[in-house]
């Protein structure tokens, strides 16, 4: 029986803190295996086992801070020479013995290499000889375990099934991510003519209409025109070939509470504001309230979305596939802007425009830009 | 005289210097080098000693990773501590058979490079009774975490010379609710790599080696 005793660990130390037994009672430990931890002033020292056996008594519980030379433990030696009997650690151990049973020579480049003494070491090979296994078995549980970070008072996440929409949402996302090489281009356009119409029909709109009149039936119409003047932006691509859609059917981004839906305005082109203001408000209501038929979020040959109307100044919307372009519409606020030399305050909005780089360039995408621009900049359409 | 390899590593991640040092550890246990000095700097790292209590940890794990700040629990004593960029650390791989098999006064003198350090600098620093660190009035401006194997010192010393102390605000630093400050929050702007070389000549003298660039026999 060898008794292990708390070292010193220097001139001025009396005492020292066990702080982790590395083997349980009943547990085989090797000489010079690391045995348990101790911590003194700030530092943490692996003490050695003074000698090879069973640990048969564990005297001083992990956390217990005692003085140096108290006997921490006790081990049962397992046969041998008996050699170690009644040594006592001081902290300071020789090397490793060399072991005389035959070994391979990657077993001793191992053993060396960590360390081991191979000489308490029981072997599974053919008789007890000891094998690379042995010697790996032997090593990881002596790897470093990383305690799990700070305890969790209460749980941090919440786990709830995505809805079918949202499911459906997410697929046609990246879908379009990984069809369509996405670019968009950004044009600031003055709105002040807009507006200016907007403000003098507003309150005769809506008593006419019984609902408000906004921005996004101007902007609607002035893409159907620009749409048709550039018809690569109105098609699709189906494998090699080019996909011309005659119609001129812009779907219109509705936001619901939890996801979002894109019906269409068919024949855009063909409605004046009046009628697109009808068909957007008709279509956004249907569709909050979950009445749109299947044939109504289908055939869009563009898409419109307004997230200025959430107060965003420019986004990168993503394709609505098999689409080519989107055109995301910014915030329109009164703007300080440089006219002719002289600061003027105009309302200013920005339009981006997404689209498929595998059909259409930057030249044309900005030309049909420029003709949304020039439409909303020289507005002299009457509303009502 | 004994040597000692000075190694400045730069700034290095707090998991690659870990295993550095274990390889480190394992070649100096076995003699076949020499001792070891790595000075290093590491990205935002907040560690936990053996010993530390989770409870001085005051962030979440969700809030240190928004902020960019790694975790890791070691087997350094001490308790939880800050590392990061203006920040010089010290990792000593020595041998204490070779020098003083005497924990207490292997921290004395590792505090002793640093308070030498500082006077150099023109900072007039020192020890709090039963605190390990160096401090200057009662802020602490260096942080001592050791760990030894077979005699083999680990991990080490942090000095705080142009390091942003608005991280400390994550950390109760080694569990003592005492103010930090830094080399720059004195006044004193230099350079990692001169206040590397200035703590390696002081290290050399107060363990009594030669320090020299990778001597690998």
């Amino acid at each position: 029986m060898t008794d292990v005793v708390m070292p010193q660990m220097g001139e001025s130390i009396v005492e020292g803190t066990l702080t982790k037994w590395l083997k349980k009672p009943g547990e085989r430990v090797g000489r010079d295996e690391p045995l348990f931890e101790i911590s003194t002033d700030k530092v943490d020292t692996e003490i050695p086992s003074p000698a090879a056996g069973v640990v048969s008594e564990i005297l001083v519980e992990e956390g217990k801070t005692v003085a140096i030379n108290t006997v921490v433990a006790r081990i049962e030696e397992s046969g041998g020479s008996g050699e170690d009997t009644g040594d006592k650690i001081t902290g300071a151990t020789p090397p490793p013995p060399e072991s005389s049973a035959p070994l391979s020579p990657l077993v001793r480049k191992l053993a060396r290499e960590h360390n081991l003494d191979l000489s308490q070491m029981q072997g599974t090979g053919a008789g007890g000889r000891i094998t690379k296994h042995d010697v790996e078995a032997r090593l990881a549980p002596a790897a470093p375990a990383a305690p799990p970070l700070a305890p969790a008072a209460a749980p941090r996440t919440r786990i709830e099934p995505l809805s079918p929409m949202r499911i459906k949402i997410a697929e046609h996302m990246v879908l379009s991510k990984r069809t369509s090489a996405h670019v968009t281009t950004i044009h600031r356009v003055d709105m002040t003519k807009v507006a200016r119409m907007r403000e003098r029909s507003k309150a005769d709109f809506q008593a006419a209409y019984g609902f408000s009149l906004t921005y996004l039936p101007f902007l609607t119409r002035a893409a159907a025109a620009a749409l048709r003047h550039f018809p690569l932006l109105n098609a699709s691509l189906d494998g090699s070939n080019i996909v011309y859609h005659n119609e001129i059917n812009i779907g219109i981004a509705v936001a619901l509470e939890n996801g979002l839906i894109v019906p269409v305005v068919r024949g855009a082109d063909e409605k004046n504001v009046a009628g697109l203001q009808r068909a957007i408000v008709d279509l956004a209501t249907r569709a909050r309230t979950r009445q749109l038929k299947p044939d109504e979020v289908q055939g869009g040959t563009f898409s419109i979305t307004n997230f200025g109307s959430y107060g965003s100044l420019v986004g990168t919307p993503i394709i609505n596939q098999p689409q080519v372009a989107i055109m995301g519409v910014g915030t329109v606020e009164k703007t300080p802007v440089v006219i002719d030399d002289a600061i003027a305050i105009r309302s200013i909005c920005l339009l981006s425009l997404s689209f498929d780089h595998r059909l259409i360039d930057g030249a044309l995408a900005d030309q049909f830009m420029s003709k949304v621009k020039q439409v909303l900049e020289a507005w002299s359409e009457e509303v009502l | 005289m004994r040597k000692c390899c000075l190694r400045e590593l730069g700034r290095t991640d707090y998991g690659t210097a870990l295993e550095l040092q274990r390889q480190l550890i394992a070649e100096r246990q076995q003699g076949v080098i020499a001792d070891q000095l790595l000075l290093l700097e590491h990205p935002h790292v907040i560690t936990l000693g053996r010993n530390g209590h989770a409870a001085n940890l005051l962030a979440s794990a969700e809030v240190l990773s928004r902020a960019g700040i790694a975790f890791y629990p070691t087997d350094r004593g001490g308790d939880v501590t800050y590392h990061g960029p203006g920040q010089l650390v010290g990792y000593p791989i020595l041998d204490l058979r070779e020098w003083k098999r005497d924990v207490g006064a292997y921290v004395r003198a590792v505090e002793q490079a640093i308070i030498d350090t500082l006077a150099d600098y023109g900072i007039s620093a020192g020890r709090i009774p039963k605190l390990t660190g160096v401090w200057v009035d009662d802020r602490k401006i260096a942080a001592i975490g050791v760990h030894i194997s077979r005699w083999v010192t680990s991990h080490g010393f942090a000095l705080n010379v142009s390091t942003d102390l608005s991280y400390f605000q994550y950390i109760v630093p080694c569990g003592l609710t005492k103010p930090v400050t830094s080399m720059a929050a004195l006044g004193v702007h230099a350079s990692l790599h001169e206040v590397g070389q200035t703590l390696a000549a002081h290290f050399g003298r107060v363990f009594d080696c030669e320090m020299g660039e990778l001597i690998y026999d």
